[in-house]
């Protein structure tokens, strides 16, 4: 799995991402250890908060290049920018160079971070293709599709063929899988009835299934999910990929009671 | 119903919650969801070359938009040479008078219509009755929400939101006094009845109103796709037919037209084909056994020249199939009358504003989660969520958002523009939200989000975020 000791490590600088840093830093530690585990260097710049999404959506352009321009200068000396989401790897790659159209500098620059930002476990599979996975998950999984990663960045069979390398997963496919939690960022909070019912469709997918687990992506998606797994009084867990991928499920999962990193 | 919904802020709100607790709605989305999505699954996989279609048909769509005047004007031409009559309205008013006097000069009592969104656009419907005639919908889907004193719910399955058990209801008790006593509850009953009644209209009708999939430019002539055949004899049995489209509907040539009929059906229904496809090219000639005896075409603006050039502009290029109606899951959740308008889901979220009117439908760009579904199965690759994020950009330029929701905005961002004092302001909330809720994992209630929490459990944070856990490990 690792790079021999000759070759110069790639230099990775994690996104950790505002949901990660917030609300399951585990999510980043697993990130970090699987790249590490694939011989990459990683480190976490200091000065990241966001990639600007909610900003973004919101039609506030102004303040969206604003945190753009901080993250183009935080990863601009790394080999490669990784975020364990689908969604903020999105954001970075295809949306912040329309940002700049009218900034011949810095649309350079946003390219260049577009060009070498990729997200987590497409990073693993497609860059870096790696084949082994050294964890194990004794459970039935079901996985759901982030629509930015799926949609933007085409993440569908990277999460998948990883999985299918963690000794005692199994992977059982919920149908509509690739249709929205109703997560949607701030759309959860600006129209909670209509997420709330794509939450609970989502979830009766996920239950059809009979796993036990339900993996996915992205945290945003995930926290909604969980959250509405929780409210039906579901004892589905919740992780994300990485964590599964990177062994670290001993805890509790996200959305479950007890003392969590 | 005919009139314009009021669509204020509240009032969306006020309709999703309407929606969403209506079970007759419900149950009837419920039953729709899977199947048109399956069907054009299907549909494309059964036709390879179906993405190099799309890819044909935007092109041809693009030529047209980029052309638009010439090739209205050959149409023009190419329609008069036939014995038509071309009308153009600048919007639904001057439409409406232009349809208007044209029946009244031909003497009608009865006007039969062919599924016409772009007549709905212009609450045509009213006008007419107004004028004293009989208007009758003979699009099934049509119909019914008719008989209901409602509006289509969807722009190619009207009534895709009543249930049969709904329909049973209205058609015993609109249909009783005509002699059909009995409750028929069965799909093709329904249908057969539905006929039955209709037939007697069709023959009685002195002018019919259809809409138009395409007009062809090279030949002057206006195609309709149906699966009822109704359109046809909307069109043919009337003395005088009229045609109402909106002026993005020409294309150039019949070859035009092939390539953009094997994307419609598909898309719309997963059909390969639809089971009427008919081309009308003008009044009866001598030779002619049957047709009508006069044959106008209104075209539409009301609104659309102003997208030409713009940002908007490739939105014009929608031949109105339906599929991101069909796949978009906001939709299918509240159902078409929520969106205030007749245009519903990603199409009328992208359109409504543009058409209608910016300021009374604010909601319409946002309520929506970008998933990108609707842009994913458009044949003719319209970005539509893009371009409802090319709304929220004109929104928020423009004011037009809660003020409460920009100040929280504008604050929260230039925090995020700060890295280090946003780790530590953030570190605050952590702490608080960890302390209250560990021990259970969740949260029930959490003060401003309760919007959140109403539904769903909010997931504890930790008690430390990433950034200062990853610190204390560095300084180690």
């Amino acid at each position: 799995m690792s790079r021999s000791e000759s070759t110069p490590p790639i230099r990775v600088g994690l996104f950790v991402t505002c949901l990660a840093d917030l609300m399951r830093p585990q999510v980043a530690f697993a990130a970090v250890k699987l790249l590490e585990n694939a011989g990459c260097q990683v480190t976490v710049p200091r000065s990241q908060s966001c990639c600007g999404q909610p900003a973004l959506n919101s039609g506030d352009r102004t303040s969206t290049i604003g945190i753009a321009k901080g993250v183009i200068e935080a990863f601009e000396s790394h080999d490669y920018v990784v975020a364990p989401s689908g969604s903020c790897a999105d954001t970075i790659k295809n949306k912040y160079p329309a940002l700049f159209a009218k900034d011949m500098r810095w649309v350079k620059r946003a390219h260049a971070l577009a060009d070498k930002t990729w997200e987590l476990t497409s990073f693993l599979r497609d860059k870096l293709e790696e084949t082994g996975v050294a964890a194990s998950y004794p459970g039935v999984c079901t996985y759901h599709d982030s629509c930015s990663g799926l949609r933007g960045l085409n993440i569908q069979n990277q999460p998948r063929d990883l999985l299918g390398k963690v000794e005692g997963l199994q992977l059982a496919e919920m149908s509509d899988s690739n249709v929205c939690c109703g997560f949607g960022g701030l759309f959860s909070v600006k129209y909670p009835d209509i997420s709330a019912r794509m939450a609970q469709d989502k979830c009766a997918d996920i239950l059809q299934t009979g796993a036990d687990t339900i993996l996915g992506g992205d945290l945003g998606c995930l926290l909604n999910i969980a959250g509405r797994l929780r409210r039906e009084g579901r004892r589905t867990r919740v992780f994300h990929v990485a964590e599964v991928l990177a062994g670290m499920t001993d805890g509790p999962a996200i959305g479950e009671e007890g003392e969590g990193k | 119903m005919n009139a314009p919904v009021n669509s204020q802020r509240v009032a969306f709100k006020a309709r999703v919650r309407t929606a969403l607790g209506d079970l007759n709605l419900q149950r009837a989305m419920a039953k729709a969801r899977g199947g048109f999505v399956d069907k054009r699954r299907e549909a494309r996989e059964a036709l390879p070359e179906f993405d190099a279609i799309r890819d044909a048909a935007r092109d041809i769509k693009d030529h047209v938009l980029a052309n638009l005047d010439s090739y209205l004007e050959l149409y023009e031409q190419k329609v008069r040479e036939n014995g038509g009559h071309v009308h153009w309205a600048r919007d639904a008013d001057e439409a409406c008078r232009i349809i208007a006097d044209i029946c009244k000069k031909a003497g009608a009592r009865t006007v039969t219509k062919g599924k016409s969104m772009v007549s709905e656009e212009m609450y045509l419907n009213p006008v007419l009755e107004a004028a004293g005639m009989k208007v009758v919908e003979t699009d099934l889907g049509e119909y019914i929400v008719q008989l209901a004193g409602e509006t289509p719910s969807h722009i190619i399955a009207p009534a895709v939101h009543k249930t049969r058990e709904q329909i049973t209801e209205l058609f015993h008790e609109h249909h009783s006094p005509l002699g059909y006593t009995d409750r028929v509850t069965q799909r093709e009953a329904l249908v057969n009845e539905a006929r039955s009644v209709l037939r007697d209209r069709f023959v009685s009708a002195d002018v019919g109103i259809t809409g138009a999939n395409f007009l062809i430019a090279e030949t002057g002539s206006n195609v309709i796709v149906t699966n009822e055949g109704n359109g046809d004899l909307t069109s043919s049995l009337p003395k005088v037919h009229i045609v109402t489209a909106g002026i993005e509907k020409v294309i150039p040539s019949l070859e035009d037209l092939s390539v953009l009929l094997r994307v419609l059906a598909r898309s719309a229904t997963g059909q390969e084909f639809s089971a009427y496809t008919s081309i009308y090219s003008g009044p009866r000639r001598s030779e002619d056994l049957e047709g009508p005896e006069e044959y106008h075409v209104v075209l539409l603006d009301n609104g659309r020249s102003t997208m030409l050039g713009g940002v908007y502009q490739p939105m014009l290029r929608c031949i109105r199939c339906g599929a991101c109606l069909n796949h978009c899951p906001v939709y299918s959740a509240i159902g078409g009358h929520a969106y205030g308008w007749i245009y519903p889901g990603p199409m009328g979220s992208v359109l409504t504003p543009l058409l209608n009117g910016f300021d009374d439908s604010v909601d319409l760009p946002n309520a929506c989660t970008l998933n990108g579904r609707c842009k994913e199965v458009c044949p003719v690759r319209i970005p539509l969520s893009d371009m409802l994020l090319e709304h929220r950009l004109e929104q928020h330029q423009r004011k037009l958002t809660s003020p409460v929701g920009r100040r929280i905005l504008s604050a929260w961002a230039w925090l995020a523009k700060r890295p280090r004092l946003y780790q530590g302001v953030m570190a605050i909330p952590l702490w608080l939200a960890h302390r209250w809720g560990h021990k259970a994992g969740v949260l029930r209630r959490l003060p401003g989000l309760s919007g959140w929490t109403d539904s769903r459990d909010f997931p504890v944070p930790p008690r430390r975020s990433f950034m200062r856990q990853w610190q204390d490990k560095e300084r180690t």
